[in-house]
């Protein structure tokens, strides 16, 4: 507790380049584009496989070979071959890890979609961009917005590693107090992250309850 | 009208669905499909609205290839009914009435309105239009795909097992409904089941497929009953064949003694003496009460409001079937039926041995 009183109560964390509020705009920065451009890869690949079925394969083996990535040597290996000029070597990292469970939520949420609806879609006249788009993507909503949250939570934590090569974010809090034995400032920054991820939990809570229909989610819940 | 000329399909694994299948579903008709399961029914259907391509022969829709139009802009032009509705879960039911409309480019409050009549028209009460679909019964469900496939007008309409997956009660009342509408509609239906019963109770003709998709025979059901084509069709149609066949013959041929009637208000002595086993009693407007046997009767004065009456059994002379009139003799000790006009009063008894020549008859009929 002592230690978060001293990290909070120090004004001195609370401005500057080392300050709370800027950290946590690099951290929210980090996070946020690079769940940007992982959902414009992942999103659309998703519904375009899980729609027309072509690729299948190719989602399953590309999404376990991402995950067994290391995002931290991944980024190692992009600083040494980049250099640390820009925001890069830790969005690419990032990036790879956010794609896996976007596109495969998508993908199955998708392919997932009862087969009679499908046909009843197209039966009564939709075209085929039409079923994806009137029809599909509805009802498969909850699992894409389950992918995205996944994704972002992990983001949210991994994130932190851009410390390591000298870049910023709440990660820098953890790194810097650890090198420096400093350990209100680990701390302290393991909660900012802890409640980030907090927040984008109840953010997607939020999203969901504004865009999937009752129609989806009450089915849910009552089976 | 729908024509199939030769249509074959063979599935890519070599399943031939349908075989060399030539037959007329005629507008303002129900044309139904029947057969056992496999046996090309669904195949059959499905290349009408072209959800699945024929591999030879042609399919006409008032004369016009069905393979000349795009497939989207011609299904929005037929109506497509499937067993388990497929409603679509994240809307609302009026706007799963209204899917085909919106396709067609209608403003929303029109076809939001001509939703809320083909709700009404199908006998769903109004107030389910907000709800989602899961909040419904199957029956319901049910119904409300048949309001959605009559949204847009669309002259045909294509029903593949609509009513198999509710209960049977449910299931009869979709299907006097559904004759019902097509009386008032005069759509030309393709109807799919499994079910022989189903089938000689909707059709105007039914087409029997044998497994392998070949058309066994193509009649009206009454026919069908009689004159089975082959020995597959016979065990097709089944044990009750005979007393179904009843169904499709009217009763109005049947004789009438008016002489078995007696109002309620007579003397208990004065039909005491009838040489009758049965006596039908009827009140002051004709409506009926009962059976009475004289010989059982009372030793004792007043009317014949005073003496219980045994039960009875009713059909309807210009309306119901030789079955009905089999059923009526069927509830009644006395083993006649009483013959009754559209507005319940007795026209006269049907006995027994009136209903055993109409069934000779028939069965004479048979045998020649
Ligand atoms: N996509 C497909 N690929 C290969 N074979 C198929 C396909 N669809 C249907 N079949 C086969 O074609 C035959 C006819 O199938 P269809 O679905 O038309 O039968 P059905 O009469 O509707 O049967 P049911 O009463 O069980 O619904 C069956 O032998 C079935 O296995
Ligand atoms: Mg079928």
């Amino acid at each position: 507790m002592n230690f978060l009183i001293d990290f909070f109560g120090d004004p001195a964390n609370w401005s500057g380049p080392d300050g709370i509020p800027l950290r946590f705009a690099e951290h929210l920065q980090y996070t946020g584009l690079s769940l940007l451009i992982a959902a414009l890869i992942a999103v659309p690949l998703g519904l375009w496989i899980g729609h027309t079925g072509r690729g299948a394969l190719a989602v399953v083996l590309s999404a376990n070979a991402a995950r067994a990535l290391p995002t931290l040597g991944l980024l190692v290996l992009i600083v040494l071959l980049m250099g640390v000029g820009s925001d890069a070597p830790v969005l690419i990292p990032l990036v790879a890890l956010a794609v896996p469970p976007i596109l495969v939520n998508t993908y199955e949420g998708i392919r997932g979609v009862d087969p009679d609806l499908r046909d009843a879609a197209y039966g009564m006249g939709l075209r085929g961009g039409q079923v994806l788009g009137r029809v599909l993507v509805p009802v498969a909503l909850p699992l894409i917005l389950l992918g995205l949250r996944t994704a972002a939570i992990q983001v949210v934590a991994t994130a932190t590693v851009a410390a390591y090569v000298g870049l910023g974010g709440l990660g820098r809090y953890i790194i810097d107090g650890l090198a420096t034995q400093k350990y209100p400032l680990t701390v302290g920054g393991a909660v900012l992250v802890a409640l980030l991820a907090l927040a984008v939990q109840g953010l997607f809570t939020l999203i969901q309850r504004v865009c999937v229909s009752p129609g989806v989610s009450g089915r849910q819940k009552t089976r | 009208m729908i024509t199939f000329d030769g249509v074959t399909k063979r599935y890519p694994d070599g399943t031939v669905a349908v075989d060399e299948l030539s037959l007329e579903a005629p507008t303002g008709e129900i044309t139904v499909l029947v057969g056992p399961s496999g046996c090309g029914k669904t195949t059959s259907l499905r290349m009408i609205n072209r959800m699945i391509d024929p591999s030879a022969g042609r399919i006409l829709l008032d004369g016009a290839d069905v393979t000349t139009v795009d497939p989207p802009t011609l299904r929005r032009g037929i109506g497509y009914v499937i067993q388990q509705a497929g409603l679509f879960p994240h809307r609302k039911i009026v706007d799963n009435v209204a899917t085909v409309p919106y396709l067609l480019g209608w403003d929303r409050k029109k076809a939001r309105s001509r939703a809320m009549d083909l709700l009404e028209l199908v006998g769903l009460d109004p107030g389910l239009a907000g709800r989602y679909p899961f909040q419904l019964s199957g029956g319901q469900q049910q119904r409300v795909g048949v309001a959605r496939a009559l949204a847009a007008d669309p002259p045909v309409l294509l029903m593949d097992e609509p009513f198999s997956a509710v209960d049977p009660i449910v299931r009869a009342s979709l299907q006097d409904e559904l004759l019902r509408l097509q009386a008032e509609l005069n759509k030309t239906i393709v109807f799919v089941t499994h079910d022989i019963d189903e089938a000689v109770k909707l059709g105007d003709r039914v087409a029997v497929l044998r497994v392998g998709g070949r058309l066994a025979q193509l009649a009206a059901p009454a026919e069908l009953l009689a004159e089975p084509a082959d020995d597959f069709v016979r065990e097709f149609l089944g044990r009750d064949r005979g007393i179904r066949r009843l169904s499709f013959i009217p009763a109005d041929g049947l004789s009438l003694r008016t002489d078995l009637v007696v109002p309620v208000s007579a003397d208990v002595s004065s039909v005491r003496g009838t040489a009758e086993a049965w006596l039908a009693v009827v009140d002051a407007e004709g409506g009926p009460l009962g059976w009475i046997a004289p010989k059982d009767l009372p030793d004792s004065g007043g009317t014949l409001a005073e003496v219980p009456a045994a039960p009875y059994g009713t059909f309807v002379r210009g309306r119901d079937s030789l079955r009905a009139a089999l059923d009526a003799t069927l509830l009644s000790p006395s083993g006649n039926a009483l013959a009754v006009d559209g507005s319940g009063r007795v026209e006269g008894v049907v006995t027994r041995e009136a209903l055993g020549e109409a069934l000779t008859r028939i069965a004479e009929d048979a045998r020649g």
